[in-house]
């Protein structure tokens, strides 16, 4: 393996650079996938039939805390690459931890969301609105569950192995798919609840 | 409802019992050949675990021969039952079902991977790479495929296929008007095989953006590389359209939700637009790659270089474009209004132009070309006006208004077949031959190869062409039936010949590739058509690391010039080359993908769970295992030159 010692370590092999920029199209075909499920939700989002409407159901408490929690996770992720590039592998790991955490954080608040709107009568067989709703959401959701297993996965591999180009490499592409879940989560935020509260 | 009646094996359906029980036998009979010969080892070692691109490739192919063969069968059975006014060969349900299975195999279990196959064997070899960016992948893509392709087989003897046509519309699809497993299947295993394909959509993306010889730019490509290229930019952005479109009908008849319902806010009509948002660039993920196959071949026997190159690549860039705004023509007679029907239809006849394009470029590159007509080149030749038939009474299907009149008709059927038949399927058999010799050492016979091309021709042209005036005559399409005075009956018998001539063209083909294994004269120059692009540098059949020296590149068509104005393609020493381990993961994993699939076909809930968790556990295996692949010493390298005839 060839390590050019001018670039990043995660970078640094003809392997990482291909790794990452396969990376990037795929987050490229996740984009076409969260624009599919946003264009089902704005067709079917006013056809909640009997059930409740977007209005009725959202409440901004949760959906404040969740947004809080994540785009902190994706600050701390971008400190953690940081920590990574100057070397220090303690502090990678910890912003790492905290990043899992507060993705946690954020799947047990919208956990709590979900039960919600069960109790309020909203399941995701209950009209076309929740339908998609749920789906949008349930996709982000599952996303972020995903996450955290993979992100477990990597911490486990650079305590094991050290910062190496092969675990910097993953530790990257990771980084990408966190702040790639923020982004989503922000379109979610302004234009599923905003514009639902308006 | 006592048809509807769910049955777990199909057993009131003679054909389908027959069916059954040769595939049985046909499988036992193939488990106990393998055994006996003990080659259980060899097929996964050499085939099963492989991660090399040829070999994938050449699996890609065999599947999509046999579906070829599945597909073609459902095509006489439709064609057989129409023949005569009133006949009796299948009942409406059967034909339903038969018309949905032929729909999807032949576009999406032979075109696509008989396509992929053909990618995987050629763009590594034509940009001079030793692989693909990641093989692994690669062969989790095939795995994926070949899965997604076994479970949507089986629904006729297990549970009942799908049987409301291959666009799935609904409320037909739905559970309330499709009651039997069939279209979980469907919905299922396009799923699956629809991961893989967009798995290989991103690794060919890198692979060409990343792994090309030093010195061959992006304008110095070969035709049929930018077209992948292309291809592959569709993949990455259409099939997530799919993927969430099955996704919301497997949810809708398996868990109750509204998207497409009736009632509770749902909306029908939204299926369709999202099933043609992708559909409509799929036509063209089958087609580009056609186009490519044919500016190779075209260049090669008129002994040209291609005509108007940047023309090509620009006008297949801009049919990219058209291919994902045009979706709505796929229905116009649904009610969207004047001003949405007079846009797409606008767009639609914009694709005729960057097409007319590419035929005229081909037919300058013909233009006082020394032509040398071999096989490869017939279809070549065949195509560009038969296509361009195709293409015609595409621009009169375009047009709304005039749609009114003749859509969803057999006319629409014959403009379809006309496009993708000696589009697609012309070009696939075309690349066939002409690749062939690049992988197995030796050229498929010219004379049976001409024949069958001789067959398929004129049979297709019998087949299909009285289907356009049937249409016009009002004949509508997916009807199982039709009496004897609306004088359908002439036409359809001719057709019906069509359809038994071009089976006997594809039974000649086959056999071509029986007789050319045993008799054909081996090649020993890995160039048997005095080829132009990288390809044909390297050895035939091509040891499997490609190039013992990674080329340099300084023209398009390298391997020409090199050859004309004696220009080496190499220097240097032979280094020791990197490759990618073999793997049984991608298989393994496949298979828990197959057992989820099926489970959920079912709605047996606690197995699928089970599969799936088993597929997160392949994929945590993977994360941490550490395989760093292999490399082959200088002198390994040197002894496998040596005895391929000499160092290229």
């Amino acid at each position: 393996m060839k390590i050019d010692e001018s670039l990043p370590l995660e970078y640094s092999t003809e392997e990482n650079r291909l790794k990452i920029l396969g990376f990037w199209i795929f987050l490229g075909a996740e984009i076409a996938l969260f624009s599919t499920l946003f264009a089902v939700y704005f067709t079917l989002h006013n056809g909640h039939g009997d059930g409740p409407s977007a209005e009725e159901l959202f409440k901004i408490t949760p959906v404040m805390i969740e947004t809080v929690l994540l785009l902190t996770s994706s600050f701390t992720i971008g400190l953690g690459i940081h920590a990574m590039r100057l070397g220090l592998k303690k502090a990678m790991m910890t912003f790492f931890v905290i990043t899992l955490v507060l993705g946690l954080g954020f799947l047990g608040t919208e956990i709590y969301e979900f039960v919600e709107y069960i109790h309020e009568g909203a399941t995701i067989q209950t009209s076309a609105f929740t339908s998609s709703l749920m789906t949008l959401l349930g996709t982000h959701g599952a996303h972020v569950t995903f996450g955290f297993f993979w992100g477990v996965a990597i911490l486990i591999q650079v305590a094991k192995r050290g910062l190496t180009p092969e675990t910097a490499n993953k530790s990257f592409i990771f980084s990408l798919y966190w702040h790639f879940l923020d982004v989503v989560w922000i379109f979610i935020f302004s234009f599923v609840y905003l514009k639902g509260m308006m | 409802m006592e048809s509807h009646e769910q049955q777990f094996l199909i057993l009131n359906e003679p054909m389908i019992v027959g069916a059954m029980i040769s595939i049985v036998v046909g499988a036992l009979s193939l488990f106990i050949g393998i055994t006996y010969f003990k080659k259980w080892g060899y097929l996964w070692r050499e085939w099963i675990t492989t991660v090399d691109h040829k070999k994938i490739g050449v699996m890609y192919i065999l599947v999509a021969l046999v579906m070829l063969f599945r597909g073609g069968v459902d095509a006489l059975l439709m064609r057989g039952q129409t023949a005569m006014p009133e006949n009796g060969l299948l009942d409406a349900q059967h034909y339903n079902e038969i018309f949905t299975t032929h729909g999807v195999i032949m576009i999406l279990f032979m075109a696509m991977p008989f396509i992929i196959g053909l990618m995987n064997v050629v763009t590594p070899l034509q940009i001079g790479a030793r692989d693909v960016a990641f093989p692994r992948l690669n062969s989790v893509s095939f795995w994926l495929f070949a899965v997604g392709t076994g479970l949507f087989n089986i629904s006729f003897i297990i549970g009942g296929s799908p049987d409301a046509g291959w666009s799935a519309y609904f409320p037909l699809a739905s559970l309330e008007f499709s009651p039997t497993v069939g279209n979980n299947y469907y919905a299922i295993s396009l799923q699956i095989a629809g991961l893989g394909t967009l798995a290989t959509g991103i690794n060919f993306l890198v692979t060409i953006l990343k792994m090309r010889a030093p010195g061959m730019t992006l304008m110095k490509m070969p035709m049929f590389t930018w077209s992948i290229l292309i291809t592959n930019v569709i993949i990455v952005f259409a099939f997530p359209v799919l993927t969430v479109a099955l996704a919301l009908m497997t949810m809708d008849r398996q868990f109750g939700t509204k998207f497409f319902a009736m009632q509770d806010g749902g909306m029908d009509m939204l299926w369709a637009n999202l099933f043609w948002v992708w559909g409509h660039p799929e036509v063209y993920i089958v087609i580009l790659p056609a186009f490519g196959i044919y500016s190779e071949i075209i260049s090669t026997f008129a002994r040209k270089n291609l005509y108007g190159y940047k023309s090509m690549v620009i006008s297949m860039v801009a049919i990219s474009l058209l291919s994902f705004v045009v979706w709505a023509h796929h229905f116009y007679t649904m009610g969207h209004g004047v001003m949405v029907n007079s846009v797409f239809s606008i767009t639609t006849m914009l694709i005729a132009v960057p097409t007319g394009v590419k035929i005229f470029n081909w037919l300058l590159t013909l233009h006082k070309g020394k032509i040398s007509f071999t096989t490869p080149m017939l279809y070549s030749l065949a195509f560009i006006p038969i296509f361009t038939i195709g293409g015609v009474t595409g621009v009169m299907l375009a047009m709304a208004s005039a749609d009114y009149q003749y859509h969803n008709t057999m006319f629409l059927v014959a403009h379809f077949h006309y496009v993708l038949i000696p589009g697609t399927v012309f070009a696939v058999i075309a690349g066939f031959h002409f690749w062939f010799p690049k992988v197995f050492g030796f050229r498929l016979n010219e004379k049976l190869g001409k024949l069958a091309f001789w067959f398929i021709t004129i049979s297709f042209n019998v087949a299909f062409f009285p289907l356009f005036i049937l249409g016009l005559n009002g004949m509508t399409r997916r009807m199982y039936t039709y009496s004897e005075s609306t004088g359908y009956g002439p036409l359809n018998m001719l057709s019906f010949l069509g359809a038994v001539g071009l089976g006997i063209g594809f039974i000649i083909l086959v056999y071509n590739l029986y007789w050319s294994i045993r008799y054909s004269p081996r090649d020993e120059t890995g160039d048997p058509w005095d080829a132009r692009s990288l390809e044909w540098a390297t050895h035939g059949p091509v040891p499997f690391y490609n190039f013992a020296r990674i080329p340099q590149v300084n023209d398009l068509d390298a391997f020409w010039y090199a050859k004309k104005h004696n220009k080496p393609l190499w220097s240097g020493p032979i280094e020791k080359i990197h490759m990618p381990n073999n793997s049984g993961m991608p298989f393994l994993m496949s298979g828990a993908f197959f057992g989820a699939g099926f489970c959920l076909v079912f709605s047996w809930w606690i197995p699928t769970i089970i599969f799936t968790i088993l597929i997160f556990v392949f994929m945590a295996l993977r994360s941490f295992e550490q395989d760093h692949g292999y490399y082959v010493s200088v002198e390994e390298v040197e002894r496998i030159e040596r005895e391929l005839g000499g160092e290229k």
